[in-house]
Parts: C-alpha cells; sequence; structure tokens
C-alpha cells in the first residue's frame, strides 16, 4: 500500500471557470517512473497540484501511500509526496540556500543535527554542495532548479512529482538531472516535454490532453505511435 | 495559471449607469459623499432619503439591490474611529459603564457617522462596479486631477494583483514543503517566526524587481510617463438628464435637512 498514487475520476475546474481535469484516472505502483506528456494546457501541472494537497478535486479522489488527501491527511501526504514545481520562484522562499533546503525537515520536526546531515545529502545529491550560504534568489534558473528538488529531497519523501525538471537546463545540468533520477529510488512522476529523457528514464508514459488520459502504457510503445503523437501535438 | 481571484471590482453590463459618462459618475458620486458629509448630525430623515437613494441607483445599475449592501460593510472598521464621540461628547446622559458616561448627543453622532459612511461606501461600490478601471482613470483626467495622482492609482491598482499573485505563490511553496514527521512538527513560533519574517522580505525583493522589469518592459514599448487611451466620448443627452435629476434629488434632500 506504500509509495503509490491512486488517482480516480479526478475532475477541476479553476476559479474562473475553465475546466482543467475532465475526469483523470491514473494508478501508478510503488517504485514505478513514470513520465506524463501532453500538449501545454493539458492539465499537467493542474494534476501534479493534486497530489499533494494543493488543489483539492472537485469530485473523485486522490490517494496517495494509501492516504485519501483530506485536510487531516495534509501532513502527512506533504511529506510523503514531495513536489518540485515548474518555476523554481514557485519553490524558494527562505533567504538563503540552507534556509529553503532546512525547512522541510526542520517542519517534520527532526532534531538540529540530523537536518543538518539531510541538507548536506540533499546539496550533494544536486550538485549544488557550494550554495549553502548563497542567496537563493540570486541564482540562475538551472542552479535555481536544481536547489528546488534539493528542498524536497532532504525531507526523504516516498514519491517524487517533477514539474517540468529539464526545462531550461543547460545540457550539462540535463545530464546531471537525469544521473540523479535515474539514481533515486522514490517512485516518480514526471511531466516533461524532454522526449529523449522520457526515453532514457522513464519506463511508462502517460499522455494527456485537454483535461484527459488519452493513453498510458510502455514508452517505446507510445512513442513509435506516430498517429498518437501527432494527434496530441507531441513528437518523438 | 493559478492566480488569486481578487475579483476586479468592475461588473459588466449595460444598465443605465454603466451607459452614463464616467466624468458624470465620479462627480455624481463626489457630490452624494459631500451632501451626505454636510448633512448635520440627527437629520434621520434626510438619511433615510440619501439610503433609498442608494438602493434606487443600485436597482438601477442591474446588479441587485444587495450587492453594495454586502460590500460596504467593509467599510465599517474605519467609521468604528468614531466610537470615542459617545463618550466624549458632553451632553444628556443615556448610560453609565464604570467612570465613563454615554451621551445622548455623542450617541446621535456616532450613529450619523456611522450611517453617512455607510451610504457613501455604497455609492462609490457602484461608481466603481459600473465603471471600468481605465475609464475611471480616463474620468479623473478629464476632470483636471492631476496627471501624477492619476498615475499612482492605476499603477497601485494593477500590481497589487501582481503582488497578490507573488504573496500566493510564496504561501503556497511553503504549504508544499509542510509535512509532519513522527516527532513534534511545526518548529517552534520563533522558527516559524524567522520564517515568515524571511518570506515578507522575499516578496518585497520579488516586487520590487518585478516592478523594475515591468518598467523596462513599458519603457521598451514607448512609455513616458501616461498611458495614453482611445479618444473620449462626448456628453450625450442622458448623460446630461441624468446630471441635472441628480443634482437636483441632492439639493431636495439637503433641503429638507436644513429645513426640518
Amino acid at each position: 500500500m506504500h509509495h503509490t498514487i491512486e488517482v480516480n475520476d479526478l475532475r477541476f475546474k479553476y476559479p474562473d471557470g475553465h475546466p482543467a481535469l475532465r475526469g483523470v484516472t491514473l494508478s501508478i505502483a510503488p517504485g514505478e517512473k513514470v513520465a506524463l506528456v501532453g500538449p501545454n494546457g493539458a492539465g499537467k501541472s493542474t494534476l501534479m497540484l493534486h497530489l499533494n494537497g494543493i488543489l483539492q478535486a472537485e469530485a473523485g479522489e486522490v490517494q496517495v501511500c494509501g492516504l485519501p488527501i483530506r485536510k487531516d491527511t495534509l501532513g502527512k501526504v506533504r511529506a510523503a509526496v514531495g513536489l518540485v514545481f515548474q518555476d523554481p520562484d514557485d519553490q524558494l522562499f527562505s533567504p538563503t540556500v540552507f534556509e529553503d533546503v532546512a525547512f522541510g525537515p526542520l517542519h517534520m520536526g527532526l532534531l538540529e543535527a540530523e537536518v543538518r546531515e539531510r541538507v548536506a545529502e540533499a546539496l550533494a545529491a544536486v550538485g549544488m554542495g557550494d550554495y549553502v550560504q548563497r542567496v537563493s534568489h540570486h541564482l540562475s534558473v538551472g542552479e535555481k532548479k536544481r536547489i528546488a528538488i534539493a528542498t524536497v529531497l532532504s525531507m526523504n519523501p516516498e514519491i517524487l512529482v517533477l514539474d517540468e525538471p529539464s526545462a531550461g537546463l543547460d545540457p550539462r545540468a540535463r545530464r546531471g538531472l537525469i544521473g540523479l533520477l535515474r539514481d533515486l529510488p522514490q517512485t516518480m512522476l514526471v511531466s516533461t516535454h524532454d522526449i529523449r529523457m522520457v526515453v532514457e528514464l522513464l519506463p511508462r508514459t502517460v499522455v494527456m490532453d485537454q483535461g484527459r488520459i488519452v493513453a498510458d502504457g510502455p514508452t517505446p510503445e507510445l512513442l513509435n505511435d506516430e498517429e498518437l503523437l501527432a494527434a496530441h501535438g507531441l513528437e518523438a | 495559471m493559478l492566480h488569486i481571484d481578487l475579483a476586479d471590482q468592475y461588473r459588466r453590463g449595460s444598465s443605465l449607469l454603466h451607459r452614463l459618462d464616467p466624468r458624470i459618475k465620479i462627480l455624481g458620486a463626489l457630490l452624494f459623499i459631500l451632501v451626505a458629509t454636510l448633512l448635520p448630525p440627527g437629520e434621520w430623515l434626510a438619511l433615510a432619503l440619501l439610503f433609498v437613494t442608494t438602493l434606487l441607483v443600485a436597482l438601477q445599475s442591474s446588479l441587485g439591490v444587495g450587492f453594495a449592501l454586502r460590500r460596504s460593510f467593509v467599510a465599517l472598521p474605519f467609521a468604528l474611529a468614531a466610537i470615542t464621540l459617545p463618550f466624549t461628547v458632553p451632553g444628556q446622559p443615556l448610560a453609565h459603564f464604570g467612570s465613563l458616561t454615554l451621551t445622548v448627543e455623542g450617541s446621535v453622532r456616532f450613529l450619523s457617522i456611522l450611517i453617512k459612511s455607510w451610504v457613501s461606501v455604497q455609492i462609490a461600490i457602484l461608481l466603481t462596479a459600473t465603471t471600468a478601471f481605465p475609464d475611471l482613470l480616463w474620468g479623473l483626467r478629464a476632470l483636471r486631477i492631476p496627471r501624477p495622482l492619476v498615475s499612482i492609482v492605476s499603477f497601485m491598482y494593477r500590481y497589487m494583483f501582481v503582488l497578490a499573485d507573488e504573496a500566493l505563490r510564496l504561501l503556497r511553496a511553503r504549504a508544499a514543503r509542510s509535512g509532519t514527521g513522527e516527532g513534534k512538527s511545526g518548529g517552534s513560533l520563533a522558527w516559524r517566526g524567522r520564517v515568515a519574517g524571511g518570506m515578507v522580505g522575499n516578496l518585497t525583493l520579488r516586487a520590487f524587481e518585478r516592478s523594475e522589469r515591468i518598467y523596462d518592459a513599458m519603457v521598451a514599448r514607448g512609455f513616458q510617463g501616461e498611458i495614453k487611451t482611445l479618444t473620449p466620448p462626448q456628453l450625450t443627452d442622458l448623460d446630461r438628464n441624468v446630471a441635472v435629476g441628480w443634482v437636483t434629488s441632492l439639493a431636495l434632500i439637503a433641503f429638507i435637512a436644513f429645513i426640518f
């Protein structure tokens, strides 16, 4: 029952009336690494924001690690699901890198010694060990993205949900990211336009378009279906 | 994508009020507020007539009678600045609270102020709800309000939403990492205070830098200090008729107040 994501007929409409999710059903088993692809506006980010309770479902249900997402389970859900936003500015809010990466474990009530250890580990994992005292505000987009991942890794989540992690990264940073994601044991859902990364890293692909899932299967199979790709604005 | 839905005050429509020239509406609202302010305290009939007037205006705006009523309670805290009046104005005592004495005259004044501010806010709400913000700004400029003042209002309004958006993002970022573990979670009050302080600083920085970027974008498109709008319309017969009717009604109410 652990490390799973269960989404059942999820529906969601934004306050301005725009229907973003029109009945999404998805099931991810422990340890699976899944790609979420689709054109802009398909609802990928919206779906991801439901996975740690930032958005509340209008209809349908979301369960992570066996926990239905409700007001009283939000704390546990957020400790279990590490969501890395598309825009690092949506993730970083502390004056220094150290404080940002330390926020998660500190909030969870860990002792100082362990927090320091976790921060060091998380920053080392993303290759930003030297940036501990830097002001996160002044870093480049690529650096911020890696720090953003570190802020989530320090919480040791069971599930990682990443929204377009490789967008805006230079080739070296992108290579580092792929290596990092390959080595991490967590269950993973990665939304991306980077099809080459999908082929290299993520054995299962889910295609979304207009608020629904239109395809769900092994990556090689889906990416060889030219009709499917063309119909949903994708290129292999 | 995920924005604060600070609903724009303006409600699209084609009622009588929507069709009036912004200048007439602004002056009409100001005149109403002036009359309301100048009424002597305790003129209950005149105040009631003013209230009826706001209801009639609300009806004419096709926004419903309750629209302005519901939103007007935001004025209440400001009117409470006059809360000391019942206790400080000398006169016939009404009640005693320890060493404080409530007087009739003071209470009358306080209630008058409360009602005056309440109806004035309703008229202001109806003004902003029936006049699109750019039209409102244009109306102010057309009435010779100084350019710097109007520019400040225009920028403040636009960037309120930008600032609110940034604040929402920061709050969401923190919420997303507020997990609970085995131990006692949430951190100490001091720590939480430090985090909040850091976020406020962050917000200030972001707002400042964002405003610089936006200004650069505007300058890159030729901005030189004033946002130009399309040519203004002429005053119509409707505008003139409504203006005359409005001034007459208010004069009548003022007359009633001063005579009776």
